[in-house]
């Protein structure tokens, strides 16, 4: 059963807040954006920057207001919901930011910063109780209990990421919401922070919704990976799929650019021309076709839909086989 | 002679009131069309040890406690300020990693360019040879961008700008630290291309600073690895990357995920990079270490040639 579905998303901002041109250009962060996440699964999601991968991940859980279209976790739809159904709700999915150094309060300690959550959901009895699930919480991201009491400036980053993992995971969420929670890492604690990830996947049969500009590191933790190319879905599949047999001549082009340490592999790069154009007035038909090698007359004027081209494996692009 | 030779350069950061090794006993060189990288994570030194090249890092906090810095033959620590003017640009050029930040906001992309000529090449301060270095650095209709301001170009051609100021010298080295860290993967391919060409076409030597080693292939020649300001081992890339001798560069290559191994297990290095001023006796790197004797807790090792042109800082390395 789908522990998430989201359905035909969409997050417009006015490009401009000015007082002559409000309202006049929106920029369409999320365009139509659905998919779901099954209990335990992991969903990659990526894309170059400004592709709306944040902002989805965001208006999921409202995070941001979605424009249009809804969301529904466990059945129910939290975008119909508001005030204390929707805040109780919220214990259920949680979300793990990228800098680990702007998203602890600098003036909390550590147990201050977990009992926050655990006390806003009031899920426990008593201080003794509180305390004894710090401490365990601590223990699960690989934290000593005697870093409780010392402030998030003491850690390196690394370690400030595990505490985010472990306030994410004191209100027992069902969901998180992880956004390039790798990338600000150095390569060898990235290391770390993904095998943590993965075994807490595991022990507690979380769901991830796994945002990362960094393809080799979403494909080594997702089970299936969805790209998206301004504000649009172009391809999802598995994600063993996805990057043997990418359909979509973007994916084509983002794994081809993707770096190796391996001095042997001989690879063919495909070189994209030109750059993302902006989300403000995106090109008409199909939005990669300036830059697509492979695009025809109609891919100009004629949107593609997103479709299952295999089982499973979907992409939008007319001339995908 | 080297284009590039440091010798046994060594130095030190206030950090409070004491003073900590940031840089310590560092040997290169780089020669004439040659690449070097030098790759480390955050805190290693790197960039530190780029910044000293041209002499551009304030003292203090920093302090040149020893060593020589030979450009040409030529010791970069102890010349005139006169000197360094014509060493910085015309024979050492600049990029750095955000390209937003190196430039200034109010100034078109022309008039930075315009602006190294006139210090540099005076006799070439001219728009065509501007338009000739915007070409240069794959920045098409170059006559128009030549009057863009910065915040008008993308990151991945604020990048080129940056670049065509770096080469308007005509430098014999270029330094580009972590160029394109911050740039999306189709764009750093573009970048990466784009350097490979200029390197080959100029004929420029070039230091590469990186975290990133997948990044190296087909671009440097030759792979420095620091680790807690100081090199671990040295080789060629095709060597190093295929064959790490040094335990800390076979961790660094075994933690990057990989487009091929999902589902396995990544290699993690156990503990963190350790701080400025924190770092452990004997060999650094012994505490997270996966093949550590008692030994190296007490006697820092040296960096040995155990190959031709193969250097390590592990007495161990060759058994492994």
């Amino acid at each position: 059963m789908n522990l998430l579905e989201v359905k035909n998303l969409k997050v417009h901002f006015p490009s401009k807040n000015g007082l002559f041109t409000r309202g006049q250009e929106r920029i369409k962060a999320v365009d139509d954006v659905s998919f779901t996440i099954a209990e335990g699964e992991t969903l990659g999601l990526v894309g170059e920057s400004g592709c709306g991968k944040t902002t989805t991940g965001r208006a999921t859980i409202r995070l941001i207001e979605p424009t249009a279209g809804t969301v529904l976790f466990d059945q129910e739809n939290i975008t119909a919901m508001s005030g204390p159904a929707l805040r109780a709700l919220r214990r259920q999915f949680q979300m793990i930011f990228q800098d680990p150094y702007g998203s602890l309060n600098p003036r909390m300690t550590v147990s201050q910063a977990i009992a926050e959550a655990i006390d806003a959901h009031r899920l426990a009895a008593t201080p003794e109780s509180r305390n004894a699930r710090i401490d365990e919480l601590l223990e699960t991201v690989g934290l000593e209990p005697a870093h409780a009491d010392r402030f998030p400036h003491e850690f390196s980053g690394g370690q400030r990421q595990r505490i985010g993992i472990a306030r994410a995971l004191a209100v027992e969420p069902k969901l998180i919401v992880c956004d390039e929670p790798v990338s600000a890492l150095d390569v060898s604690v990235q290391a770390q922070v993904i095998n943590l990830l993965q075994d807490i996947q595991q022990q507690r049969g979380l769901a991830y919704l796994f945002i990362a500009h960094d393809l080799a590191v979403v494909e080594h933790i997702s089970h299936r990976v969805m790209v998206m190319y301004l504000g649009k879905v172009v391809e999802l599949a598995e994600a063993k799929t996805l990057l043997k047999a990418p359909k979509h001549p973007y994916t084509q082009a983002l794994i081809s650019a993707v770096p190796v340490v391996d001095p042997d592999t001989k690879r063919q790069r495909i070189v994209l021309p030109g750059e993302l154009p902006s989300p403000i007035n995106p090109p008409g038909g199909c939005p990669f076709h300036p830059r697509c090698p492979i695009a025809e007359a109609h891919c100009k004027t004629e949107i593609p839909a997103l479709r299952e081209i295999a089982p499973s494996h979907w992409a939008a692009c007319h001339l995908a086989t | 002679m080297h284009l590039l030779e440091i010798k046994n350069l060594k130095l030190e950061i206030d950090v409070g009131t004491e003073a900590a090794p940031v840089v310590d006993d560092l040997s290169l060189t780089v020669d004439n069309g040659e690449t070097l990288a030098l790759v480390g994570e955050s805190g290693c030194g790197k960039t530190t040890t780029a910044l000293s090249i041209a002499r551009l890092l304030r003292t203090p906090p920093v302090q040149y406690v020893g060593g020589q810095i030979l450009l040409n033959g030529r010791n970069v620590l102890t010349m005139s300020e006169k000197e360094l003017g014509k060493v910085r640009g015309r024979i050492v050029g600049y990029v750095f990693q955000e390209p937003r930040a190196a430039l200034n906001p109010v100034y078109r992309v022309g008039t930075h360019i315009k602006d190294a000529l006139k210090l540099h090449r005076p006799e070439a301060a001219n728009d065509e040879e501007v338009i000739r270095l915007l070409d240069l650095v794959g920045i098409s209709s170059p006559e128009h961008r030549l009057k863009d301001h910065p915040h008008e170009l993308s990151g991945g051609m604020q990048q080129r700008a940056l670049l065509a100021i770096a080469l308007a010298p005509q430098p014999k080295l270029l330094v580009a630290d972590e160029p394109t860290a911050a740039l999306d993967v189709t764009i750093q391919a573009q970048i990466l291309d784009l350097l490979r060409d200029l390197k080959q076409s100029l004929g420029m030597a070039l230091l590469f600073i990186t975290h990133n080693l997948a990044i190296l292939n087909n671009l440097a020649d030759r792979v420095a690895v620091m680790y807690a300001g100081q090199i671990v081992e040295i080789a060629a890339t095709r060597a190093l990357l295929r064959q790490p001798l040094h335990p800390y560069t076979k961790a660094l290559i075994n933690s990057v995920p990989k487009l091929t191994d999902s589902g396995h297990r990544l290699e993690t290095i156990p503990g963190n990079v350790p701080r400025l001023g924190a770092f452990p006796p004997g060999c650094r790197f012994h505490p997270r270490c996966p093949s550590a004797r008692p030994e190296c807790a007490n006697t820092m090792p040296a960096l040995t040639e155990v190959e031709p042109a193969r250097w390590v800082r592990c007495p161990y390395a060759k058994s492994r």
